[in-house]
């Protein structure tokens, strides 16, 4: 069964804008590009607004709480509520830091999550970036992240913005290794950087079901070292509130700090979209070889539904992390990267290299 | 397999890189203007001090750090230059063969020599 394809739609309005209606070129590509920047928008802060409810109804369970719900049925509406105090608040004038960078950290790293976030397979055909080296420049994007935080840490001219800056740079740096590492695992695995190209690679078998122990291994090292690039669970020691404060946020009032909210809870989003893509198959539906009755009817759930549940699936996995593990100390946080997740990621590179040259591979 | 980037008719996907990054930026920069137009102002000399401990900063605030910050930095620095030129092989790992192996492991002998050189000097030991 020929599954329904979003580059249908795409191309249908395509047409409709140059044909049809008679519309130069450029004009079109305008249109189109402005048409894109608005469903980006609107997407991101639906899904940011969906994470704050999802992580705090999550959170409420772990602690046999109710989480909140007063403001409207469920207390869905409350993350609206949260977003419009947050945009009511004053936005305080500071004397001694460094106004520039100060203004540019925001911008930063919701640059960076909104370039990832138009790299990640959204469904058939619904994908905004389409590189031939996708993930590779999802990795670029993502470091852009640490420099918005650092310069936020730097430029607040605060001892503990400051440490927490520090903190969280060393942090993302190292752990940008492992996922780094996990990545290219998955890149020899599938023989292609671009991300439509991984997708279709595993339209018959997940990698992580096809991809033997490597896989598996990559996965696991790819999902603590994602919890620590979002400055997570039991690795928010860049936050931590008891010693820090706010950490490299502290000094940012209103919406400059709903900005830091915003990226934390996309950055969630993103690191379990790269694990769907990687691992899970993308937008793939699930697929078992022989059972093609089974695959028929997977094949009828739309492939954006499929994404964004495997993705959220991830993310309740990493919310878990959070009430499981206690908060490490620095040092122990990089001992965890450089002694033991880099040197099994590179272990298990070289294990997946001779598993697909011996075609050990299902 | 077609994406937006194609059926748009958008032949470069550096336009629609483009599209995203301004789309960042006017998000920040939308939301900082609602906010301007329709949070308060309120001027206090002391609201404007740093958020540090309620009493007035001792010293300079952007003070000397832990130099292991630094130390590791430049050993990410180091390995992450060196995942870069990994990069490339990975991709085309499967149609090289024996002599691609045989050269990637030379160049991983030597990145994993790096880090056991690193290990054995002490630089991964927070002090």
């Amino acid at each position: 069964m020929e599954s329904f394809s979003f580059a249908n739609l795409t191309a249908a309005f395509h047409n409709l804008l140059l044909d049809t209606l008679g519309i130069p070129g450029w004009l079109t590509t305008t249109i189109e590009c402005v048409l894109i920047g608005l469903g980006m928008l609107l997407a991101y802060s639906l899904l940011a607004l969906f994470y704050i409810y999802f992580e705090r109804k999550v959170c409420a369970a772990f602690q046999c709480r109710l989480g909140p719900n007063r403001v409207g049925p469920f207390g869905l509406l409350q993350a609206i509520a949260d977003m419009f105090k947050i945009l009511i608040k004053e936005l305080i004038e500071l004397n001694h830091i460094d106004r520039f960078l100060f203004a540019l950290a925001p911008y930063l790293v919701i640059i960076a999550s909104m370039l990832c976030f138009a790299v990640l397979p959204w469904g058939d055909g619904l994908q905004i970036i389409d590189f031939n080296i996708g993930i590779f420049f999802l990795l670029a994007c993502s470091s852009i992240g640490v420099l918005g935080i650092l310069l936020a840490g730097w430029s607040s001219n605060n001892k503990f913005t400051l440490i927490g800056a520090l903190r969280s740079g060393a942090q993302m740096v190292s752990y940008e290794l492992s996922i780094g590492i996990s990545v290219i695992t998955m890149v020899c695995l599938a023989g292609t950087m671009s991300v439509p190209g991984i997708v279709e690679q595993q339209r018959d078998l997940w990698f992580i079901f096809g991809g033997h122990i490597p896989a598996i291994l990559a996965f696991i090292i790819y999902i603590i070292a994602g919890t620590a690039e979002t400055n997570r669970g039991p690795f928010d020691l860049p936050e931590a509130e008891s010693e820090l404060t706010a950490g490299y946020h502290t000094e940012y009032s209103g919406i400059h700090f709903g900005f830091f909210y915003l990226a934390e809870y996309l950055n969630l989003f993103i690191v379990s979209g790269v694990a769907t893509l990687l691992f899970f198959g993308g937008w793939m539906p699930l697929h078992i070889p022989g059972w093609d009755g089974f695959n028929a009817v997977m094949d009828y759930i739309p492939s954006i539904i499929w994404f964004i549940a495997k993705a959220v699936a991830i993310s309740f996995v990493i919310i878990w992390f959070k009430w499981t593990f206690p908060r490490l100390r620095i040092d122990q946080l990089l001992s965890l990267e450089w002694k033991y997740l880099l040197p099994i990621g590179l272990f298990n590179l070289v294990l997946m290299t001779l598993a697909i040259t011996f075609g050990w591979t299902f | 397999m077609v994406s937006l980037s194609i059926i748009l008719g958008i032949t470069s996907s550096g336009t629609l890189a483009i599209t995203a990054l301004l789309t960042g930026v006017a998000l920040v920069a939308l939301a900082l203007w609602i906010a301007g137009l329709i949070s308060p102002r309120s001027f206090n000399l002391q609201k404007g001090e740093a958020y540090e401990c309620g009493i007035p900063t001792r010293g300079e605030s952007m003070s000397q750090f832990h130099v292991g910050y630094y130390l590791f930095a430049i050993l990410f620095l180091m390995f992450d230059v060196e995942t870069v030129f990994l990069f490339p092989w990975a991709v085309r790992m499967q149609e090289l063969g024996a002599q691609g192996l045989i050269s990637i492991a030379v160049f991983f002998g030597v990145l994993v020599l790096g880090l056991v050189y690193a290990w054995r000097k002490g630089a991964l030991e927070w002090k």
